[in-house]
């Protein structure tokens, strides 16, 4: 489950509740990722701008970084609660994709109420994935191709990117639950292979141009979205 | 008591706490997040939800004393309690909360009152059944058994 290239990445957990910290804390350690958890949106711009900063300088240069380089300060993810005092999970979602030198970073969020029109507006503002709580080991696999996916841009794959920058074309995927809660959650291994009680969703929209980066669309997961337009589509939950 | 009977009975034990919904599967998911690093996961997490809980119940009993209830402050505790028993898999102290949340929605007064003391109730419940657990499991390690794994799959 774990290698060390994977044990490398670096999840930022929020929420403001210590007990789902807590469980969130250990859903990704034992998954072999790195964590930090705070517990407000505000601490974690905190967290993100001293690290950011010092580690990316020019960041909307693209600077080449190669896995070996960041020293465990990078945030590959964040993962963060809708439903938070003051500054709401969905505000720290709109912060960080508003910003230059933060909006590369996948942002998934969490909440335990299943509102259409909430997960809509996440998936809108370029949330990666909408996870209802209590959160499971299946959900925390569902994470992985996420930051596979910006390690991977980071790599050799920059030159494309800046290309990319100027032809956006926007990929959402989402997968939600269904309730009540299913039975393969002791299998925990086959469990993210087994969607035979989740309703998966796909929402494509491309803007116009069919380029050359379509074959990596169908991989899935790994969708080029780092720089996503807003969609317009009409997502029916 | 021998260490294999004392097994049987917390197999027998939890099997009943899944069977009359006291817990669902979220607490196995909890028990699947201990191992060797984390011996005392499932205890220190149950723990905390009982201190915070405590906090939340006594907040909601004097919410509902004011003269002018906040109904938007009574559904904020509740959230937070409904939030933490589902993170722990308490699942009848969850579902006093969804039925509380309705009422506060409403701003039922009588109907708040009412769901307060069933989430006491389901509560006080709760807790009892997550110290005999405990106490079970403590007593097979202390005489020298393991905790025999949750073989529950239908839940």
């Amino acid at each position: 489950m774990s290698s060390a290239a994977e044990s490398q990445f670096h999840v930022l957990a929020v929420d403001d509740s210590l007990i789902d910290r807590k469980l969130i804390e250990r859903l990704l350690k034992i998954s072999s990722y790195q964590v930090t958890t705070v517990d407000s949106g505000s601490k974690a711009l905190e967290f993100l701008g001293s690290r950011v900063n010092d580690d990316r300088s020019s960041s909307d240069s693209l600077p080449s970084v190669s896995p070996s380089d960041h020293q465990g300060v990078e945030v590959n993810l964040i993962i963060t609660d809708y439903c938070m005092p003051g500054m709401t999970g969905y505000d720290l979602l709109k912060k960080i994709k508003e910003s230059s030198s933060l909006r590369d970073i996948p942002v998934v969020i969490m909440s335990s109420e299943n509102v259409p029109s909430r997960i809509t507006r996440c998936l809108e503002e370029g949330a990666e994935e909408f996870i209802l709580k209590p959160v499971r080991l299946a959900d925390v696999n569902k994470l992985r191709p996420h930051m596979m996916r910006t390690k991977k841009l980071k790599g050799q794959e920059q030159e494309q990117e800046q290309e990319q920058e100027l032809q956006e074309e926007s990929v959402t995927h989402c997968e939600i639950r269904s309730q009540p809660p299913r039975q393969h959650e002791l299998e925990i291994e086959q469990s993210q292979q087994d969607q035979s009680q989740q309703i998966q969703q796909h929402q494509q929209q491309k803007s116009g141009n069919n380029n050359k980066r379509k074959a990596l669309d169908v991989e899935e997961g790994l969708s080029p979205d780092r720089t996503r337009s807003r969609y317009n589509g009409v997502a029916t939950f | 008591m021998e260490v294999g009977q004392m097994q049987r009975r917390l197999v027998e034990f939890t099997k009943s706490l899944f069977m009359e919904g006291f817990l669902d599967g979220q607490f196995l998911q909890l028990q699947q997040l201990q191992d060797e690093s984390n011996p005392d996961f499932v205890v220190e997490v149950v723990s905390l939800f009982f201190q915070d809980s405590e906090k939340l119940l006594n907040d909601l009993t004097s919410a509902l004393e004011q003269q002018n209830v906040d109904f938007k402050k009574v559904d904020a505790h509740v959230h937070q309690l409904k939030g933490s028993s589902s993170s722990i898999g308490a699942q009848r102290v969850k579902n006093a909360c969804v039925v509380f949340r309705s009422f506060c929605e409403e701003q039922n007064l009588e109907g708040c009152m009412r769901c307060l003391q069933q989430v006491k109730q389901e509560f006080y419940l709760a807790k009892d059944k997550f110290e005999t657990l405990f106490t079970l499991e403590q007593q097979i390690l202390a005489a020298g058994g393991s905790i025999p794994a949750t073989e529950i799959t239908s839940f």
